[in-house]
């Protein structure tokens, strides 16, 4: 059995989260699993997915060709595996568009494979 | 000109303030914005965690703004940009300037202040060393990154571990930089959990905690800053000094309510937050001035200053309605008992209150398995068990009319923690 204590993000509440596992075919073994510290069904849900597969919204701004000084913010639609966390943050690197942009334009497919979509998150006329 | 209800700042608490107004049947709302656009703050916070008790999903600073600017137009809420108030008189004789207008004043029936908050400067701190170029506060580094696209600088120390500079700690590194280390002078950070767990343990970035800057190296551009632990009176402890090589300092030391418009109007501010001392209507002392959001008290999430700005709206839109309310009957004072360090509201009229009254507070110290109660009078009218209360993190309780309705003259009611060392 293994064991971690994380501190769930899902409110400010921050609670310290152990969750006692062991994994069976790659998978959390749910029978044998117990969570405690948590004060809502949220504080579990988050234990699992972070012992199994952590995601992480990634947040950033991609560059606008036609204005001076002004990026714009784009995310990540769906979280992305955590480690793929840095790949998504490079792959906005040289991305530029053209304004005017609004909210939720795709600016980049299935980005490095994760599945999920970089749109846009501001409103530029 | 004169104006009926007239919003002093367009971010999230002017934009809810005015969508507020207008839902309560004030037709003439006015919002002065100092910047180009709308959304205040939120359009530089890009990263998500936004609106989760407001839209019931995580959204982006903008996307939040995007929001609140969309429900104002809706509304016909009228906004001048690029315009900044200079002074507002006692009797709410409001003077503004623009590029395109030149000076001109507002009457105004109504003031709601929503100027929001600014950083701690570095000259507030007291930090030795040289001033060279390469300090900036996390906000302003938040700015050049997310709003220009410049970055500051390639190698990163932190000092405070306010929400803005452990957002921005994740920021720069995904940009490219290497953060070496925040440094929090407290015990405890003053930022919330999942900023520490997202921003900093996902990145490997060392949190330093009773740790502070004691040197800045460098005479043109920084070249390194020294940190030091303290001890409980927050000195420097000598021979734990660690030089640590770096070209940027960001300070993430605090937020200050920006009040110098209400102060010069007569407004009476609390020496505890530094916002103005309002009743549970989010009245001023001054009748028909109401304030909202960070201009009253430094929040942690966007969500409660919508809900409070929503609030002001409706009580300022009642003042409207109903000229000056007179208060029949007796004023009482929240005070702060054991633990708390400040209420909003800090008075209350069992006249004139809703029928549940929230009142937002902050602890003093990390308390653990503390009860939250509120005395009115001897009694004790609400008791909760938390878990940890933490001064990073706002805490609420509700009071209900009924209870209000008991207090007897003199009584008072006390907001304190219980089970606490």
């Amino acid at each position: 059995m293994e064991s971690k204590t994380l501190t769930c993000i899902n409110c400010p509440m921050g609670c310290q989260v152990t969750i006692t596992y062991e994994m069976k075919d790659g998978r959390i073994n749910e029978e044998t699993m117990t969570v405690t510290g948590n004060t809502c069904l949220r504080g579990k849900t988050y234990a699992i997915s972070e012992v199994t597969n952590p995601v992480r919204t990634v947040t950033g701004t991609v560059g606008l060709s036609n204005r001076e000084l002004r990026v714009v913010p784009v995310k990540t639609k769906t979280p992305v595996p955590k480690d793929k966390v840095p790949d998504v943050a490079k792959a906005l690197a040289d991305v530029k568009v053209e304004a005017p942009v609004h909210i939720g334009d795709v600016v980049i497919k299935n980005v490095c494979g994760t599945g999920s979509d970089i749109v846009i998150t501001d409103n530029i006329e | 000109m004169k104006r009926k209800a007239v919003i002093i700042g367009g971010g999230p608490a002017g934009l809810a303030a005015a969508v507020s107004l207008k839902d309560n049947g004030i037709e003439d709302v006015l919002i002065l914005e100092r910047g180009s656009s709308l959304g205040g703050i939120l359009t530089q916070c890009i990263h998500n965690g936004f609106g989760l008790h407001t839209f019931k999903e995580e959204l982006t600073g903008p996307e939040y703004a995007a929001r609140f600017i969309e429900m104002a137009k809706e509304r016909n809420v009228e906004a001048l940009l690029n315009t900044m108030v200079v002074d507002i008189s006692h009797d709410k004789v409001i003077t503004c300037m623009s590029k395109d207008k030149g000076i001109f004043t507002i009457e105004a029936e109504s003031v709601i202040l929503a100027m929001g908050c600014r950083e701690r400067p570095r000259g507030a701190l007291n930090t030795p060393g040289y001033r060279p170029a390469g300090i900036y506060s996390a906000g302003t580094a938040q700015r050049f990154v997310n709003i220009e696209g410049k970055m500051p600088g390639k190698e990163v120390v932190i000092l405070g571990s306010g929400d803005i500079g452990l957002i921005m700690a994740r920021r720069m590194t995904l940009e490219g930089a290497k953060v070496k280390a925040v440094a929090e002078i407290m015990p405890y950070s003053g930022g919330l959990k999942r900023n520490i767990v997202q921003c900093l343990d996902d990145f490997g970035i060392p949190l330093k905690l009773s740790t502070t800057v004691v040197d800045i190296k460098g005479k043109d551009r920084v070249e390194s800053v020294t940190l030091a632990k303290v001890d409980d009176k927050m000195t420097p402890i000598p021979g734990t000094e660690e030089v640590i090589p770096c070209d940027t300092l960001l300070l993430s030391c605090g937020l200050l309510p920006e009040n110098e418009l209400s102060d010069k109007m007569g407004v009476k501010l609390s020496p505890v937050t530094g916002g103005p001392i309002v009743d549970e209507s989010l009245n001023t002392n001054i009748p028909g001035v109401f304030a909202c959001g960070n201009v009253l008290h430094v929040h942690d999430l966007v969500d409660y200053v919508s809900e409070e700005a929503t609030l002001a709206g409706k009580f300022a839109a009642e003042y409207i309605k109903e000229g000056e309310r007179p208060i029949n009957g007796p004023e009482f004072k929240i005070e702060t008992g054991k633990g708390v360090r400040y209420t909003v509201p800090v008075t209350v009229h069992p006249d004139r209150a809703p029928e549940l009254t929230t009142v937002r507070f902050r602890v003093g110290n990390v308390y653990k398995d503390p009860e939250i109660c509120v005395y009115m009078g001897d009694k004790c009218v609400l008791r909760r068990k938390k878990q940890i209360c933490a001064p990073g993190e706002m805490e609420q309780v509700i009071i209900k009319k009924a209870d209000l309705k008991n207090l007897k003259d003199g009584e008072k009611i006390v907001v304190c923690l219980e089970n606490v060392l």
